[in-house]
């Protein structure tokens, strides 16, 4: 499990581009939103947290169909299926490196990216705090995407019609944690919510990833 | 159910079925209709209105049921690997797709003169959209991806991970307090409908069901033609297939 993240690793920093690239799609969302809706300071506070959680889901998304195809495509994956660990735990660790690598940094730098958006500072932390949470769920349900459209040419448009229903509930309560105030005796349930949202994404995905990536594989 | 699954012999029960179930189907729809349209009153606040119940209803609560259906078969195609179970998945699709454009539709005509709009992002009107969306998914997975064994295995995993969505569509009018109203008719005390509308809602929601008991059988009879005639286009060029 360990060599496979490090060779994740070092694929994604040979390659380059998977986080710059999301990164630089987050940034383009936010500078295209006030161009889009008009310059308002006040519909931009009110509708920053959206915005940043829209722009984190789509730029997962858009990683999300090459997850798997690059090991599918050159072999790699025969090679793991017929490993001694099971498949499953194969496909748990490439979603966490997908998570590593692409969600969480992703999560952790464009929280204060809002202030552009001129976000609540008040809010920020629990933004903050949802988004990394929640950016774990996003890259589960990401790479059951991935592995269900591993073997398509064209699974892009795909992935997003397969996905974006399974991340309404996370950008639901992810938005609704982040407008109840994170304090020590608040009781947040949509924070709690989000959190089993993603361990439950962390038993379905491995599972459905490797009965998909099977499928291709046979 | 095993001795059911034999392609043949489903046919033959099928073929045998249908008249009856056409027949239970036009009856039920006939004094369904009637009590709906006709004996029904109208709502004291509603007016002539609530007669869109009488569709939206049983659309909306069977489109529920055949996705949970749909995820059923799938369930058993993976434990007992049979291919009729992925037919009987793979020909509920459109059918409950349809429903659930029909209850998302009427809803549309319906909210208009009741709540003033034709949409609101209400919990229950996203859920069963997001539903909708998961459908299309479904079906397009069966699109896209040609070998039919293929097709059929990851399409079986797509229907289990989307019925997570049934049960927040489900209650999603009970958790969050909504502008769409909660459930009226399965609930503690007893149903909250009058008498004479209840019969004329539970009879148009059997004819419904019945409605897709006979198209269901009729779209899987056709999906084991067309994998007959996929086979036998392959013997001829003389590939052999699992079927």
């Amino acid at each position: 499990m360990r060599a496979l993240l490090k060779r994740d690793f070092a694929l994604a920093k040979s390659q380059g581009g998977g986080l710059g690239a999301a990164l630089g799609f987050i940034l383009s969302v936010i500078v295209l939103v006030p161009l889009a809706l008009g310059p308002d300071q006040n519909l931009l506070q009110r509708i920053a947290p959206g915005i940043m959680w829209l722009a984190l889901l789509l730029s997962v998304l858009l990683t999300a169909d090459r997850m798997f195809q690059q090991d599918y495509e050159d072999g790699s994956l025969d090679i793991m299926v017929m490993a001694k660990i099971p498949f499953e735990l194969v496909t748990f660790t490439k979603a966490i490196a997908h998570w590593l690598i692409v969600s969480l940094p992703l999560a952790v730098i464009s929280p204060p990216l809002g202030l552009l958006l001129n976000i609540d500072i008040g809010q920020l932390p629990i933004l903050w705090v949802a988004m990394i949470i929640g950016s774990l769920a996003l890259s589960m349900l990401a790479s059951i995407g991935g592995a269900v459209t591993a073997g398509l040419r064209r699974g892009g448009l795909l992935v997003s019609l397969l996905i974006l229903p399974l991340y309404v509930p996370v950008l639901i309560f992810g938005i609704a944690a982040g407008t109840t105030n994170l304090g020590p005796n608040s009781s947040n349930s949509a924070l709690l919510m989000l959190i089993a949202l993603t361990i439950m994404s962390l038993v379905v995905a491995p599972w459905a990833c490797a009965a998909a990536l099977k499928a291709y594989l046979r | 159910m095993q001795q059911f699954a034999n392609p043949a012999r489903f046919l033959k029960l099928a073929n045998a079925a249908l008249p009856f179930l056409w027949s239970i189907t036009a009856t039920l729809f006939i004094v369904g209709l009637y009590g709906a349209v006709i004996s029904s009153p109208a709502d004291y606040q509603q007016g002539e209105t609530v007669r869109i119940m009488y569709v939206h209803v049983p659309a909306a609560s069977l489109a529920l049921m055949i996705y949970v259906a749909m995820a059923v078969f799938s369930a058993i195609a993976i434990i007992f690997r049979h291919p009729l179970a992925d037919a009987a998945a793979k020909a509920a699709a459109p059918i409950g797709a349809v429903y659930c454009f029909l209850a998302l539709a009427t809803g549309s005509l319906w909210g208009k003169p009741m709540w003033g709009t034709w949409w609101v992002w209400d919990a229950r009107l996203t859920s069963m959209f997001v539903l909708m969306l998961l459908y299309l998914g479904y079906m397009a997975i069966w699109q896209s991806i040609e070998e039919p064994h293929r097709a059929a295995s990851i399409a079986r995993i797509v229907a289990i991970v989307g019925v997570i969505n049934v049960p927040i569509v489900k209650f999603s009018v009970n958790w969050w307090n909504t502008l769409h109203q909660p459930a009226s008719i399965i609930k503690m005390g007893g149903p909250a409908i009058a008498g004479s509308m209840l019969w004329p809602l539970l009879t148009m929601m059997a004819a419904f069901g019945f409605l897709f008991l006979g198209l269901h059988l009729v779209s899987m009879r056709s999906e084991i033609a067309a994998r007959k005639l996929r086979q036998a286009r392959l013997m001829e060029i003389g590939v052999s297939d699992g079927f």
